[in-house]
């Protein structure tokens, strides 16, 4: 039954053609039936939803939070109570543990870089795993913030780099080891192309996200030239008893499905004084950290003697990560076994 | 206002009624997008896992659909170009299906960004700090939104004119038609620079991607209202003329010609020069350290394309039979293109030169056909309603006119 034939009938202004004839007890019948069966498929195609986790689904305080900047004192305090509230319910943790989600402020007079020894750093990938314990990043999938590239001799090309190199014992002396996280850009890429402005740059030098904020679009991840940062395309697992509980708002509180992260130079430690976990962990102190604007500080003594770059300078975001080597040549490693068994990668 | 909420009734109506074709391809479209929909609830549940995309590949397939289909948008601008600046009236009659499509393909961007963010839920904050003029996104939400807000207009004003029973005012809608054609250039210069503006990934940044961008939209949309045309003619009372049919032709055959030669253009600076900045087209045509997913499906597209042309640069592509068979191939071929083998690539090797492949999971595909589907179902209900209304068989009922009457009357005395 289309328009066009019932037209004819009704060649003035009359009913609308094509409308329905008068519903007859059978056409109605069948209008029902189909009715039933739509109703029934559509269903079984939102059925998938039955498995929703109702803790993935935002609470409506979540739901209607501000963006960071928004939020006055009071409503962070409310954040922060909610989210450490939630972290015990997520991870059911007994009683006495306690859940310490803060919000430590950037300290005036500091702006944080980091400076890497090449010529000291023996590919062990300790860093990478401290890193991931200590940011609760999650263990499967697993999101690590630091990767380690083996680089070839005389090639300063990462296309060259082996990623996934698995010795029994460190370091090659056929090679050199680049490990690159997240570079802190003076003009970060990644905050330019957010749209949503989730991520933003700190006083401090820090590019930080709100991760109650991110869409999940992805934009950021397209735009960093040093592939820093990491997407929770799962819901992320951590292990109880392994989560770091020491938080902080914009570092390493547990993160939701389907929200970007990122190295934040441990700013929950580094704002309180300590170092980051990385640089901690080092056996062979390749990592050094700390105030620029302090001119006693390592790192201002770094910038001004040793022998300093940038890793793609080309690209134009002024890092806030160098990379030096000494003077007098490489220290010489007798090549050690891979840490505990387990640990490597 | 009545009578506009009649229209929209009538509208409804006219969408459930038709022959049994009509009752079963709707019914097929239907069953594909819940299938969709069924694919989406469990992304929403798991997570973006249920896709093939990674960190290091991480957009896929969702967002090479969006970019092929703001291309597709571009059909509805070369239509009405040629009508109304060069006053070319083999299209007038046709104009409409054009600017249909666009309504149906940008809602269908709009879905396939929609499935591709991790926290749909969050879509408002989008609203609440809109990182504008900074982040190219924000430009493209305008960009597209704008562009559906534009040819909603203009469709649905001629179309509740013919209703109606007046004759549209050109006051109200040819303005619009001409910022609209202004709109779909930057629809496609917007979206092309979403990718050409980031420094980190040479394969996207350079200057030819928003040209080439442009001259595959003019030739993939234009082939494919001249299938829909076809399409129409057959199952409708609708008549198109082959004359239409044959200037959309000449359209093709010139934007295939322009994309083909800037795709010229783009492999000579890519493997003349043969520089470190060539790892993710060696990869897409080449392959690279013996990974090639992709390079099976960009000879094809060359070749579809370059069929394409030749069959197009032929006189007797003005038969229909060949002529189709050109438009399918230059669909086919630009779709791979200017999807896939524009978004992988760039990421491929990532920025720190690992080299992890992407291939779309079912998932994902299933999502993909669901959205697909569900635009043809759009577009299948608007054509059926604008035929029957443009051609005067659907009509506001009579009370309504002796209303208005009696209304300006009244306002006149």
């Amino acid at each position: 039954m289309s328009a066009a034939d019932n037209t004819p009938n009704n060649p003035t202004h009359g009913a609308p053609a094509g409308a329905a004839p008068e519903p007859s007890r059978r056409g109605f019948l069948r209008m029902g039936v189909n009715a039933v069966a739509g109703a029934a498929a559509l269903a079984a195609a939102l059925s998938p939803l039955r498995d929703l986790d109702p803790d993935d689904a935002p609470s409506l305080e979540e739901f209607f939070q501000k963006h960071y900047k928004e939020m006055s004192a009071e409503e962070k305090q409310a954040a922060l109570a909610r989210i450490a509230e939630q972290v015990r319910r997520r991870f059911k943790l007994p009683a006495d543990r306690a859940v310490n989600v803060q919000d430590p402020p950037p300290m005036d007079g500091v702006e944080f870089v980091y400076a890497l020894n090449v010529s000291r750093c023996i590919g062990c990938r300790k860093c990478v795993h401290a890193c991931a314990k200590e940011n609760n990043t999650s263990r499967s999938p697993e999101i690590q913030y630091i990767r380690v590239l083996q680089m070839q001799k005389g090639s300063i090309d990462v296309e060259t780099s082996e990623h996934h190199y698995d010795p029994i014992k460190i370091p090659d002396h056929q090679a050199y080891y680049l490990p690159v996280q997240c570079h802190q850009c003076a003009k970060p890429p990644c905050v330019k192309v957010c749209p949503t402005e989730a991520t933003w740059q700190e006083p401090d030098g820090i590019t930080v996200i709100d991760y109650d904020w991110c869409i999940g679009c992805r934009y950021c991840e397209a735009a960093c030239p040093y592939w820093a940062r990491r997407f929770n395309f799962g819901k992320p697992q951590i292990p109880a008893d392994e989560l770091n509980l020491d938080m902080a708002y914009l570092s390493n509180r547990p993160r939701s499905k389907g929200v970007m992260e990122k190295c934040t130079f441990c700013l929950h430690r580094t704002r309180r004084g300590r170092m980051p976990a990385c640089v901690e962990v080092c056996p062979t102190g390749s990592r050094k950290f700390g105030n620029v604007l302090d001119p006693d500080s390592e790192v201002a003594y770094i910038l001004r003697h040793k022998r300093v770059f940038v890793f793609k300078e080309e690209v134009g975001t002024l890092p806030r990560f160098f990379y030096y080597f000494d003077e007098r040549g490489s220290r010489y490693h007798e090549p050690i076994e891979v840490f505990e068994p387990g640990e490597s990668t | 206002m009545r009578r506009y909420f009649a229209f929209l009734w009538d509208c409804a109506r006219l969408s459930f009624v038709g022959d049994w074709r009509y009752h079963g391809w709707m019914t097929v479209l239907t069953l594909i997008t819940l299938v969709g929909v069924y694919a989406y609830c469990h992304q929403l549940v798991y997570g973006l896992v249920t896709t093939g995309m990674t960190d290091q590949v991480s957009w896929g397939a969702y967002i090479a659909n969006f970019t092929y289909l703001v291309g597709l948008a571009a059909a509805a601008a070369m239509l009405v170009i040629p009508v109304y600046v060069y006053r070319n009236m083999h299209l007038h009659d046709v104009v409409i299906f054009g600017e249909l499509l666009a309504i149906a393909v940008i809602i269908m961007c709009l879905l396939f960004v929609m499935v591709d963010l991790g926290r749909p839920d969050r879509f408002l904050h989008l609203l609440q700090r809109f990182n504008f003029p900074m982040s190219m996104l924000t430009w493209d939400v305008i960009a597209l939104n704008g562009y559906l807000l534009l040819n909603l207009h203009i469709c649905g004003y001629l179309v509740y004119m013919a209703y109606c029973g007046r004759e549209p005012s050109k006051v109200f809608y040819v303005p619009f038609v001409f910022v609209a054609i202004v709109w779909a250039v930057s629809i496609h210069t917007v979206t092309a620079f979403l990718y050409v503006g980031l420094g980190g990934r040479p394969f996207w940044n350079s200057a030819i991607i928003a040209p080439r961008f442009l001259a595959s939209a003019f030739a993939a949309g234009p082939a494919l209202i001249i299938l829909t045309l076809q399409i129409v003619r057959r199952c409708t009372s609708h008549r198109v003329r082959d004359d239409a049919l044959l200037t959309l032709r000449r359209i093709v055959q010139v934007a295939m010609l322009i994309n083909m030669f800037l795709l010229g253009c783009e492999l000579f600076t890519e493997f003349y020069t043969d520089s470190a900045h060539t790892a993710s087209a060696r990869y897409l045509y080449f392959g690279l350290s013996g990974r090639g997913a992709l390079v099976p499906w960009i000879w094809t597209a060359i070749v579809f394309d370059s069929l394409a042309m030749i069959i197009l640069l032929l006189p007797a592509s003005r038969g229909l039979t060949l002529l189709n068979l050109a438009c399918v191939l230059a669909i086919v071929g630009i779709w791979i293109e200017k999807g896939m083998g524009l978004i992988v690539p760039a990421f491929v090797p990532t920025p720190l030169g690992e080299i992890v492949e992407y291939m779309p999971t079912w998932h994902e595909i299933m999502v993909c056909l669901g959205i697909w589907a569900f635009g043809l179902l759009l577009y299948t209900i608007m054509v059926r309603i604008t035929i029957p209304v443009l051609s005067g068989q659907v009509r506001a009922r009579g009370r309504h006119d002796q209303n208005e009457l009696k209304a300006a009357h009244a306002t006149r005395t």
